[in-house]
């Protein structure tokens, strides 16, 4: 497994399977598969894919550690990006195609919309993120510095979430089901925080039951 | 090794099942079942008129209408796959698809409340009630999206004539067909069925609006509220009830699906208005559907000089 998820190609590959939801988007382009409403349906799917990815990235630290596959993170920053591009295409067709990039009339709909203003808060919270993504600015910006900075997805997904819910008219079905997601991928979190504090409590008092392996921080 | 005898093959042991399932929607996709699944329908029709007359009856000797507007019409394809029609599901493609069985024989609209003469109309007596017309109207939904319609009926008022509404009578209710049997995917719409809607008296008697029975020539498709609907193109869509089976007169304001839904986004009234904002989105422009950017709406969608003066002197942004 571990040869398997160092492997080259094998980040090549799903370099290439998260590409096809965009793939897929042009060749119905180009066979008239994108129904009566094309700009619609390429939004729709865009922000669709945003939360998915979103979602996916946040899986990857979890399944990291049930699983105990650390190498899983040589995939997270790729995830992550590509969550980024796809909330690009989404916000690109909102700024072009809904309002024809008329700043004045872009930034009254952020202000006085509140599905708007979530959403595009969490689009403020991933850019600086994918900006900061290379080990360049890890280095520039020192571990703790950028890892407060990528927290923000913590808070991105939650506003992807309301921004979807509150932009449905009476089907909430969809939004429920990544709100579920988001919420136990975010609990996790705070259950492993709750147990490390604990345990490094409990270590502070009694160094014998120190944990074999201290947690990395960097990497949460 | 086993030979196995001719009568033991079947198509699956010639073509493995994931293989003639990827052609066919291959084929699918370059629009040739679709094509054929027409032809079908015609070769079907041929065959068992009765079942199918309502489902593609055409019309003919249709009158042409002076409120029809010369904009270009959406193919019929988009107007039949891109719609609202919750009992059916809340994607905008899942009516085309989950209304095809629905059942419209022997349907019937009553006609009830303060009337001097309430009645039952059967669909033949429907298509009796008045010389049927084409009229191309545009169609602007509440969702900032909108389509040009050939919608086939006569002015609502015709039907009102023949009913004697008595002086108490200065609303009028509507309501949709509604059976979860048919329509499962209702359940899921997060609104109450059976779908009901209003308009007040005057608007109702307004020549434009339409009892609809069918667009492009034909009888309403199922996803676009077979066999009877009405068609008000001056308010948002969600109004244009459809799949008509009762009307009531009656002297109080009644109640409206989506108004009960979020009193707050959808008045009674629903005029298309640029000027009054849904609270989570702008109405000023509107996608018109075939186009990329987005257009102007409309003050009353077009239709001010016919119907500006029902609203004199009344706050439009309070009666939103």
């Amino acid at each position: 497994m571990r040869a398997l998820l160092t492997n080259k190609w094998t980040k090549a590959a799903v370099f290439v399977v998260c590409l096809m939801p965009l793939g897929a988007l042009v060749w119905r382009g180009f066979n008239h598969g994108l129904g009566a409403n094309p700009v619609e349906f390429i939004q729709l799917a865009a922000g669709d894919w945003t939360l998915r990815f979103l979602v996916i990235t946040l899986s990857v630290t979890p399944f990291r550690k049930l699983l105990n596959l650390p190498d899983l993170i040589r995939f997270r920053r790729m995830l992550g990006l590509f969550a980024f591009s796809y909330l690009s295409i989404h916000f690109l067709t909102y700024l072009l195609l809904d309002q024809s990039f008329d700043f004045a009339a872009i930034s009254k709909d952020v202000a006085k919309r509140p599905f708007i203003t979530v959403g595009f808060l969490g689009f403020l919270l991933l850019l600086p993120m994918a900006i900061t993504s290379t080990a360049g600015w890890i280095r520039r910006l020192g571990g703790r510095r950028w890892q407060m900075i990528h927290r923000g997805i913590y808070l991105a997904a939650i506003c992807g979430v309301i921004h979807y819910y509150w932009k449905v008219k009476s089907d909430v079905r969809m939004p429920l089901f990544y709100g579920a997601l988001v919420a136990i991928l975010l609990l996790w979190r705070l259950r492993d925080w709750f147990f490390k504090r604990r345990s490094m409590a409990g270590a502070k008092l009694s160094p014998q039951h120190a944990p074999a392996n201290p947690p990395s921080r960097l990497i949460f | 090794m086993l030979i196995r005898k001719a009568a033991d093959l079947t198509y699956v042991d010639v073509t493995p099942k994931q293989v003639y399932l990827n052609r066919r929607r291959f084929l699918e996709a370059m629009g040739i079942v679709g094509a054929t699944a027409i032809a079908g329908r015609r070769l079907f029709e041929l065959a068992a008129p009765s079942e199918t007359a309502l489902a593609a009856s055409k019309f003919s000797g249709l009158l042409k209408s002076p409120f029809s507007t010369t904009e270009k019409e959406n193919s019929y394809q988009d107007v039949t796959h891109y719609n609202n029609f919750y009992e059916f599901g809340t994607g905008k493609e899942d009516p085309a698809k989950n209304a095809q069985k629905f059942d419209t024989s022997n349907w019937m609209v009553s006609v009830e409340g303060d009337v001097s003469k309430p009645r039952k109309f059967s669909m033949d007596e429907i298509l009796k009630i008045a010389p049927l017309e084409e009229r191309v109207y545009r169609h602007r939904c509440v969702e900032a999206w909108s389509i040009v319609v050939p919608w086939i009926g006569f002015s609502f008022s015709n039907l009102v004539n023949l009913v004697e509404p008595t002086q108490k009578a200065t609303f009028v209710a509507f309501h949709s067909y509604y059976d979860s049997r048919q329509m499962p995917q209702g359940k899921w719409a997060g609104i109450e069925f059976p779908y009901v809607e209003g308009l007040r008296l005057d608007e109702a008697m307004n020549p434009l609006t339409l009892l609809g029975v069918g667009m492009y020539g034909e009888s309403l498709p199922n996803q676009d509220g077979a066999p009877v609907r009405m068609v008000i193109p001056w308010k948002y869509g969600f109004k244009s009830i459809k799949s008509l089976v009762k009307i009531k007169f009656q002297s109080k304001m009644p109640p409206t699906t989506w108004n009960l839904a979020a009193p707050n986004e959808y008045g009674f009234y629903s005029n298309v208005n640029p000027n009054v904002d849904h609270p989570r989105w702008s109405q000023a422009r509107e996608r018109r559907l075939g186009e990329i950017f987005k257009r102007a709406t409309l003050m009353f969608n077009g239709y001010g000089d016919q119907v500006a003066s029902l609203y004199a002197g009344m706050d439009l942004k309070k009666y939103y």
